[in-house]
């Protein structure tokens, strides 16, 4: 099931948009299921059902999932690949800036850094 | 249809202004997380509103109608407070069949269930029930009335976390099945903010703020580090409220802050509902 902790500094239903883009790439999700409605999101996570609606609401738009009347919400084709591409282009924003920040901080070098990726990769 | 309005609302006892010139709409279908410190007068707005207390001056209307000594009006509220309201030798059920006369909507057995779920046996008196469960039968007739308004003043008091959890997701469930206007007054507002949809503050009897949850959120920024250099980031910014702790601050500060503009030794983060309250409310 999601798992996500709601103590993130976004708002919630982006925090939850999320929660259900990682299950969708994990594989709880598989494209052409049934995700829960939002009722049940809302009563699971404690969460206002119009936050719920919101955080669905923005996968629909962004093509993730879609509606079926009358009987739910469904992980759409094509979705895994759709939010990797998204991830790749937000990667770079919230980990490598923030990297090069906090290593400018410590006074950690360009090379030191990269050794570090490198030796990241080997585990 | 079901919006209350107060306009202007003034209470006073004695000396005391309890309220003092409150305006504020609730909206039909929405969960409102009414906060206040003691004493800031969440209790005498509910009273007011479900005609409990007259006000001093203003009015309160429910659909455009005033609610002073109108059966309609009242009958759209169930109104659940710390105070029992029934004699204390009556057991739980007696009081869900008393509650049924005046409010035709309610739900026998979802009252029936609920009190399995809470573990409440509707053949106690109420003089019987323990400080938890005293609250739990209170919650149990608010979310079975039926009503299109329904006030909870203090509604976990005395309850266990797991008895909180069953409620909140009790709250939930309800309103996604049969939506009505939540009025939720509580004082633990972390565990209910992300339940909450709009906030409306109480200070000393004022409306200070009325916004949604989303929006409050979005609005307060905490900025870390030392304090002289804290300082010279706030100046001109509004600010709500400030903690030291030796020579580093942490300010809160209202609107907008993009991590780019902040220096690089100062921290940037985002208080939660509850911090901002208390610097709100200082």
């Amino acid at each position: 099931m999601m798992t996500f902790n709601f103590d993130d500094e976004k708002p919630i239903y982006i925090q939850l948009a999320e929660g259900i883009e990682d299950a969708v790439l994990s594989g709880a999700f598989p494209e052409e299921t049934q995700i829960p409605s939002t009722t049940e999101i809302s009563v699971g996570y404690k969460i206002n059902p119009a936050t719920a609606l919101k955080g669905v609401n923005l996968l629909v738009e962004n093509g993730v999932l879609y509606k079926k009347r009358g009987v739910g919400m469904f992980v759409a084709t094509g979705a895994v690949e759709k939010i990797r591409e998204k991830r790749k282009q937000a990667f770079f924003d919230a980990y490598v800036k923030a990297l090069v920040l906090e290593a400018q901080k410590l006074k950690i070098t360009k090379e030191d850094v990269i050794g570090m990726i490198e030796k990241g990769f080997l585990k | 249809m079901s919006t209350i309005k107060l306009d202007n609302v003034t209470k006073c006892f004695g000396q005391t202004k309890a309220l003092d010139g409150v305006s504020v709409v609730f909206e039909e279908n929405k969960i409102y997380g009414l906060l206040g410190r003691n004493g800031a007068g969440k209790s005498t707005l509910l009273n007011v509103i479900s005609n409990r207390l007259f006000p001093t001056s203003g009015e309160v209307t429910i659909d455009g109608i005033r609610v002073f000594e109108n059966d309609y009006a009242l009958s759209k509220i169930f109104c659940m407070s710390d105070k029992n309201l029934y004699p204390d030798t009556m057991k739980v059920k007696e009081i869900f069949e008393i509650t049924k006369l005046y409010y035709p909507e309610f739900d026998m057995n979802y009252a029936q269930k609920l009190s399995h779920d809470f573990g409440l046996n509707i053949n106690k008196k109420i003089k019987g029930l323990s400080t938890g469960y005293n609250s739990i039968y209170k919650i149990i007739l608010a979310l079975s009335s039926g009503a299109p308004i329904v006030f909870f003043d203090e509604p976990v008091l005395g309850l266990d976390a797991n008895h909180r959890e069953l409620f909140y997701k009790a709250l939930i469930d309800k309103y996604s099945e049969k939506p009505a206007t939540y009025v939720i007054s509580t004082h633990l507002i972390e565990e209910a903010s992300d339940i909450i949809e709009r906030v409306v503050i109480l200070k000393e009897g004022k409306l200070i703020l009325d916004e949604d949850t989303e929006t409050v959120l979005a609005g307060g920024y905490a900025v870390s580090g030392p304090a002289t250099a804290v300082d010279e980031f706030c100046k001109g910014k509004e600010l709500l409220g400030q903690d030291v702790l030796g020579g580093l601050k942490t300010a809160y500060i209202k609107g907008k802050i993009r991590a780019e503009e902040l220096p690089e030794n100062l921290e940037l983060s985002k208080p939660d509902l509850q911090k901002l309250f208390i610097q709100l409310t200082n």
